[in-house]
């Protein structure tokens, strides 16, 4: 996903000599290498100093510029979130803040890199977009789409490796509308980030041992929820679950059931994300996540009762 | 809105003018930030009537930064004074329905950052200065700061950027009056000083003036070395000009009730006597 945005920012900052990047130390390769190559004025690294960074994108944004701020979730927003919150979403600047890692991505790098509340941090905050595309193909998309924004955009990202999950998607992509990337009949499931591969796992095997037609939606914009989009999934099927590699708190999960509670919704919903717990198991991306409920046998029994 | 004849008497008897007004508007609120504001009034005002270099047209104008958020109506007296924001808006300071509060709001006119929450002002100085280093325009950017701000590591992080960037048209004026909310700052954390030494550590240019004294305020800028962004280090007295306020901290936000505005008025005098 890293690479693809990458490639995506290249593409942008060669045709849009507004845009800057500026990072605090940690940065990504492929089209950004190129791009700090062949531009490197518009290229900064401030260093271990990410409240530069964030003011440094606002003060480049009030003189006209639309920059991107770049480095671990954790990073780009909780540690100098009075920046983004002031500096950015107060004064209603077009900053791009860009969160590589976003979930639990960076497994083993433990909690203090771990990024479980950022999506209820930045929707809490007025003014803020936020993005989270679900594979590399998409990431692409919403990169280049979030240059119609005007005000902030926190841009949520997972790391690198993910698969493509949208090649054959059913839906065209449209920006801030959610998306259905795999037909279903029985039950859809909501989504976003990299966990969706792990959607896409569930689905195929409650295709195939339960007969359970599973839809897959791709939620790739948090805020503004396309509200239409989801009741529209709600009035639709029997079914419908919202898994997010996030807290339980301030996520999709609560929106979609309050969309539910008030379009007065008669299907049946699930909702499964992070616990509100910090993760202390060490081991890969997966294994974070099954210790905290977020595995493909575990979900599969959930689901194919619920359904069934 | 720039002077270009720069007159340090003239802004003597302005910000005598200002402090009155600032005392008027104290009788219509309950509180205010009175003396910070007191303060920082000829750091402010050498700014707008010496400093500041204009022109036509606004991509080329000087900025200017109340960093020190917390005296703003010290910046909101000079903008009625230069007619940019309308006379009826300070007469409503704080008042519902109205756009002028506690601090600046970036889209008041003559209001260029947000500023409030201190630490902000010189690091969003810092992106302006890159962006206009981009674009090859040619233009300083003056920030008035507290010397309690300087507390605040992202202060640092912008003065260690700065001059590694190559950025050498900034130039801030902290209101070295040395207290903060809760008091004296040389008490709160002694090891904060010494400052000129600090600053010049991390690539500025320093300089150490009597606050309260346009000429020598209006001096360390314009005689500043060119090649370094520049802090000016201005010697002030928090609620400069009224007696009572002077170095008491319970002026930091309290307005005066009508005994002590009469005795305020009388103190600091007629502005054309």
């Amino acid at each position: 996903m890293r690479n693809a945005f990458a490639d995506a920012f290249y593409d942008l900052a060669r045709e849009d000599e507004r845009i800057c990047l500026v990072v605090a130390d940690i940065t990504a390769a492929a089209g950004v290498a190129s791009f700090q190559k062949e531009y490197p004025r518009r290229f900064v690294n401030v260093g271990v100093a990410e409240q530069m960074m964030i003011s440094m994108c606002a003060g480049l944004a009030l003189r006209g510029f639309i920059p991107f701020a770049y480095t671990i979730a954790t990073f780009t927003i909780y540690r100098p979130f009075e920046q983004v919150r002031i500096d950015c979403c107060y004064q209603n600047l077009p900053v791009r803040l860009v969160g590589v890692g976003g979930g639990v991505s960076y497994s083993t790098l433990g909690g203090t890199h771990h990024a479980q509340e950022d999506v209820a941090l930045m929707c809490a905050l007025p003014n803020m977009t936020v993005l989270a595309p679900c594979d590399p193909a998409e990431t692409a998309l919403v990169t280049r789409s979030c240059m119609a924004v005007l005000g902030p955009v926190y841009l949520r990202l997972g790391k690198a490796g993910e698969p493509t999950l949208t090649a054959n998607a059913p839906d065209p992509f449209r920006f801030g509308k959610v998306r259905t990337i795999r037909p279903g009949k029985d039950v859809c499931i909501l989504t976003y980030g990299p966990i969706t591969q792990l959607a896409f796992e569930l689905a195929t095997r409650l295709e195939h041992e339960r007969l359970i037609g599973t839809a897959i939606v791709s939620v790739h914009c948090l805020k503004p929820l396309d509200e239409d989009g989801i009741r529209s999934v709600l009035t639709s099927f029997k079914t419908v679950v919202v898994i997010e590699e996030h807290a339980p708190y301030g996520g999709l999960g609560p929106r979609v059931k309050a969309l539910a509670w008030e379009c007065k919704a008669t299907c049946r919903l699930q909702t499964f994300s992070l616990k509100d717990d910090f993760i202390h198991v060490y081991g890969t991306h997966a294994e974070l996540l099954k210790a905290h409920g977020l595995d493909s046998e575990s979900l599969f029994h959930d689901i194919a009762s619920i359904a069934g | 809105m720039s002077v270009q004849n720069f007159s340090a008497a003239d802004v003597k008897a302005r910000c005598k003018g200002y402090r009155r007004r600032i005392l008027d508007i104290s009788q219509t609120v309950g509180a205010l930030h009175i003396a910070p504001s007191f303060s920082c009034l000829e750091l402010v005002a050498t700014c707008y009537f010496g400093l500041l270099k204009g022109g036509t047209s606004p991509d080329i104008d000087d900025t200017f930064i109340l960093s020190k958020g917390h005296g703003s109506l010290a910046q909101f007296a000079v903008l009625e004074d230069l007619g940019v924001i309308p006379s009826s808006w300070l007469d409503h300071y704080c008042k519902p329905g109205w756009p002028l509060a506690t601090h600046p709001d970036y889209g008041t006119p003559g209001i260029e950052a947000s500023t409030g929450s201190l630490g902000h002002g010189l690091a969003l100085a810092v992106g302006m200065a890159y962006g206009d280093k981009l674009r090859g325009i040619d233009r300083n950017i003056f920030l008035v700061m507290s010397d309690g701000e300087l507390q605040e590591g992202s202060v640092w992080e912008a003065l260690m950027t700065a001059p590694s960037l190559g950025i050498h048209n900034i130039v801030a004026l902290v209101d070295l009056n040395d207290f903060q909310s809760l008091g004296r700052t040389s008490v709160t954390l002694p090891n904060f000083y010494p400052m000129l030494e600090k600053l010049q550590a991390f690539g500025w240019t320093t300089t150490e003036v009597d606050g309260h004294d346009p000429q020598a305020i209006f001096s360390a800028v314009e005689n500043r070395d060119p090649s370094k962004p520049q802090v000016v280090l201005g010697r002030t007295i928090k609620g400069k000009g009224v007696s009572y306020m002077e170095n008491v901290p319970v002026w930091h936000y309290r307005s005066p009730n009508s005994a002590e505005y009469e005795q305020a008025l009388r103190e600091i005098g007629e502005v054309n006597p």
